[in-house]
């Protein structure tokens, strides 16, 4: 069934902007100064092929609102996944029972956000025939087995969703938005006489099915995890100790969401938790680092045309020329810490309580060619593919994996190495960046960030980058190992 | 809740799950299952002395497999409306349509199914009875326990009290129904540390209960979480070197997971998993002995039935070294030709996946401190950063910090340093295990040393 996005609460529930004003005053009933409502209606679909059969299939509806009231640095919370106008207002006061002080009346009339159009889908995929996407998995699984003998196991996922939201606030904001995305991802595992390796790649973006029947085929996923798996086959054990190491360009962008990115989002900031904490104006990356947070990239998967307060997202400068500019904020920091609101508000669902979040994360292009950066290594790691990775904001350091990586040995890429883990401290990891290339590249569109365990989709991107020292941990010792043979 | 409040609600959600099943076989299922999840939540944090946040809310929601012959689709929805309902049973109607017949996929044997009886203990109603001000001062009791320990704790992310229950309906087509409750509630506190010279550092403790009973007191939580804290300042890096590492239980749990991982059934049958092929073969040191046991009454991992109504049982995964079983569902355990072991884990989409009930290692004779006292010089982890573990090969390469030992004692703080080695030779140098098991969730290990990791530093 395909159902209309506009106005998506109006025709569907009945829902009138009389209705939002009465549950804003019930959510002031004890005072608090700014109060909020996030409708959420999300759809998915999910399908898995594995062993060549489609093995499972879901689809599923989740329907809620969440209220929220703010009274200084306090805020109260709570949902319903039933709209009904009686169920709305009990939640409502119960997350006014944050405050305590005469009631406040919420501003009368909503201030319409233009609108934007980041993701202008005709028909979302969540709407689009099954039968299409059960055909783009069932490629996947095909073209990942021609590749090579070795690939013995292969499973393929498509899953997509499209979330149609309504914010409306006491201070006068309104905002619509529907919300598609969509993913691909293939996994498998080569086998030969005596190891057994796997890859795994995907993409997509807030994009329609057509897609991945254009720009990225699933033909294009399955080679890509193919080779990762069957590379693996043959792969060395990792160096281990402090080294050069460069950053292919892509989905390496990773270290900067982690190194740098939630330092710099301003709850932590705010509280004075965060290793960044004071920092603004400061040096904290060589000058060749220009790094950015922008959620208006058209398809991207960490864009939104508003976020999840009703706030227009935007282009953030984090750091230039090696110099820190701004942390990521949403209503609640910009008005404690006095700074304007970047339009980084998000949250996983209806409920949770929003909070700063990183959209599509990445460094600017440097003027490098890549091959120079390479030659100029002489014992180091080239890293192209990463698995994932973590940040401990208050003392800054980070880790992330690598994937896909090669030794660098005299100036050229050589051997492939087992995933290494490669460590560093935050606030001084960019000081190191010595070289940047100028080939920036954004991932695929598969990042999901977790952050006090909410996940949201996110992008990252980086151009090829060489930083001077970091901790690779491998299993090969320097002085014994493989590295130096 | 009233209790005939609860009993009311109870047959109706029962009633409702019955009549899904009955209505997707009038539908044309061959087969059909459903589950019904309801729960409450309430979290506050306390952030230094004020409170932060107050959450809560209540929700429930609604799945559905069906199958046509070999064939099967699910779908779920959180809209009870008799419309929504009808789409969530259409849907799945429709959707088994493009799924392919697969041989294993089907529900358990009805002679599988059944029920453990007896109270379980994993509901108490007094996780609620605490009125707002006394769940505050819960959070607020530990943050302080935290500030008031050490001068050097100077910052704080907070201390928090959270409740839950949640309620669980499970029909199937073989006449299968099952219901049970559970009860939870934590208490945490999180301190920021800070040195002379400004550099901060964050740590944590907890403590988790099915009743208020057990919960230990906020002042216990809070004043281990400053001492964690405190005693990360200072961490400096060391040399890449070849040590025995010594795991603190936290860190030790994560390394147990790994097995939990490698024993499902479904990286198993694919082949995805380092312990493939290994049943009855060498994998671990010979004190090495991990039990699965879902019967545990008050277990954080305990159920009377799993996700698709066989009863939950104990069951040996590794004994004395040798690995004895895998962890299964019945499509796993049909695809491997075994019997199910009980572990299937039913979330509201997709197929049922694979899950412990109380999953532990069995402790040794020793304190963990004669651990320490007996190492010259290596290191103890107390926590992990990042996920580099590879299940197919068994690399294994985590960012870490903790204390070095030298001399048999721990010296000082380290971080910014890997810990490196294969998941294959890791549970075979396993050299002692301490005494000190006690569950925090569903898994649980007591502090462990591993001779032969490579950490890397400078």
């Amino acid at each position: 069934m395909t159902i209309s996005h506009e106005r998506f609460f109006f025709q569907h529930y009945g829902l009138q902007d009389g209705d939002l004003e009465r549950y804003l005053g019930a959510a002031l009933s004890a005072g608090g100064e700014y109060a909020d409502l996030y409708f959420e209606y999300l759809s998915s679909t999910a399908l898995t092929v594995d062993e060549s059969l489609v093995k499972s299939a879901s689809q599923g509806i989740s329907v809620g609102c969440g209220i929220r009231v703010i009274s200084g640095e306090r805020t109260g919370y709570a949902y319903t996944d039933d709209l009904a106008p009686n169920r709305i207002l009990h939640a409502a006061r119960t997350a006014a029972l944050i405050a305590s002080g005469p009631a406040r009346t919420p501003r009368a009339g909503f201030e319409r956000n233009p609108a934007r159009s980041l993701y202008p889908v005709t028909l979302p995929s969540v709407d689009a025939e099954i039968t299409a996407k059960v055909e783009l998995i069932m490629r996947a699984d095909r073209a990942a087995r021609a590749y090579d003998a070795s690939i013995k196991e292969v499973r393929a996922n498509y899953a997509d969703e499209l979330r149609n939201i309504l914010v409306a606030a006491s201070d006068g904001t309104f905002a619509e938005d529907s919300q598609p995305l969509a993913r691909l991802n293939v996994s498998c595992i080569a086998r030969n006489q005596t190891n057994s390796a796997r890859g795994s790649a995907g993409g997509g973006g807030r994009v329609a099915l057509d897609f991945f029947f254009g720009q990225k085929t699933p033909e294009y996923f399955a080679r890509e995890a193919a080779r990762q798996a069957v590379l693996q086959l043959d792969a060395r054990d990792a160096p281990a100790g402090e080294m050069e190491v460069v950053l292919g360009p892509g989905w390496p962008g990773v270290l900067l969401h982690e190194a740098v990115g939630h330092g710099l989002e301003a709850d932590f900031n705010r509280k004075q938790t965060s290793a960044f904490a004071g920092l603004i104006g400061k040096k904290v990356a060589s000058e060749k680092c220009t790094v950015v947070d922008n959620g208006t990239m058209p398809w991207r998967r960490g864009s939104l045309n508003v976020d999840d307060e009703g706030h227009s997202t935007q282009e953030t400068v984090l750091i230039e020329k090696g110099v820190l500019k701004g942390y990521l904020s949403d209503k609640l920091s910009a008005r404690l810490m006095k700074i304007a609101d970047t339009g980084n508000g998000r949250r996983e669902s209806y409920e949770h309580i929003p909070m700063p979040r990183m959209t599509n994360t990445y460094m600017l292009a440097g003027e490098e060619d890549p091959e120079d950066i390479i030659r100029s290594v002489k014992r180091g790691i080239y890293a192209v593919n990463f698995g994932g990775g973590q940040v401990d904001i208050t003392n800054g350091k980070f880790v992330f994996s690598a994937s896909e990586a090669y030794l660098i040995e005299n100036g050229h890429v050589t051997a492939p190495i087992r995933g290494a883990t490669l460590i560093g401290n935050g606030p001084d990891a960019l000081t190191r960046v010595s070289m940047v290339g100028n080939d920036l590249r954004l991932d695929e569109g598969i990042g999901t960030c977790g952050k006090d365990g909410q996940a949201v989709p996110v992008g990252v991107g980086m151009p090829t980058t060489k930083l001077d020292r970091l901790t690779v941990g491998g299993t090969a010792r320097r002085d014994t190992g493989a590295f130096m043979q | 809740m009233p209790e005939a409040a609860e009993v009311q609600i109870t047959s109706e959600l029962k009633e409702l799950a019955q009549d899904m099943v009955r209505r997707a076989l009038s539908g044309g299922a061959s087969e059909a299952e459903c589950v019904v999840r309801e729960g409450d939540e309430f979290s506050t944090l306390v952030r230094l002395g004020q409170v932060e946040t107050l959450k809560e809310a209540g929700s429930r929601a609604i799945g559905v497999r069906v199958f046509f012959g070999n064939r099967s689709a699910s779908t779920h929805s959180s809209d009870f409306s008799e419309e929504g309902l009808k789409r969530m049973l259409d849907s799945a109607l429709e959707l088994a349509r493009i799924t392919s017949e697969d041989p294993c996929a089907g529900l358990p044997q009805a002679s599988e199914l059944g029920s453990i009886s007896g109270d379980l203990d994993l509901y108490s109603p007094d996780v609620y009875s605490l009125s707002g001000t006394e769940r505050i001062n819960y959070a607020r009791r530990a943050e302080k326990a935290a500030l008031d320990c050490d001068p050097r704790i100077k910052n704080s992310e907070g201390g928090s009290f959270d409740a839950a229950t949640g309620h669980r309906i499970l029909a199937n087509s073989h006449g299968f129904l099952g219901e049970y409750r559970r009860s939870y509630c934590s208490v945490a506190a999180v301190p920021i540390a800070q040195d002379e010279r400004g550099a901060m550092q964050r740590d944590y403790w907890f403590s988790v209960a099915r009743t208020l009973g057990r919960l230990d007191s906020p002042e216990t939580v809070g004043t281990i979480a400053a001492r964690r804290a405190v005693r990360r300042l200072g961490a400096r890096k060391v040399k890449t070197a070849h040590v025995p590492v010594i795991f603190d239980p936290l860190v030790s749990t994560s390394i147990l997971e790994h097995v939990l991982e490698g024993v499902n059934g479904d990286s198993v049958y694919r082949g995805a998993s380092f312990l493939a092929g290994k049943l009855g073969q060498q994998v671990a040191a010979s004190q090495v002995t991990i039990i699965d046991d879902g019967t545990m009454p008050g277990g954080f991992g305990t159920s009377p039935f799993d996700g698709e109504g066989v009863p939950t049982r104990r069951t040996t995964v590794i004994e004395n070294g040798v690995l004895s079983s895998y962890l299964l569902n019945s499509y796993t355990a049909r695809k491997l030709g075994l019997r199910t072991t009980g572990n299937a884990s039913r979330g509201l989409a997709g197929t049922p996946g694979i899950g412990p009930g109380n999953y532990f290692l069995q402790p040794g004779a020793r304190r963990p401190e004669q651990l320490i006292a007996d190492t010259k010089e290596g290191l103890y982890v107390t926590e992990f950063l990042g996920m580099g573990v590879n299940l197919v090969t068994g690399d294994y390469s985590r960012g870490a910090s903790g204390l070095w030992i030298s001399g048999g004692q721990l010296s000082y703080p380290v971080e910014e340093i890997t810990v490196a080695g294969n998941l294959k030779q890791m549970f075979l140098n396993i050299s002692e295990i301490a005494n000190d098991l006690e569950f925090r969730g569903a898994v649980a290990a007591p502090t462990i040393r591993i001779d032969g990791l490579l950490v890397a530093g400078e």
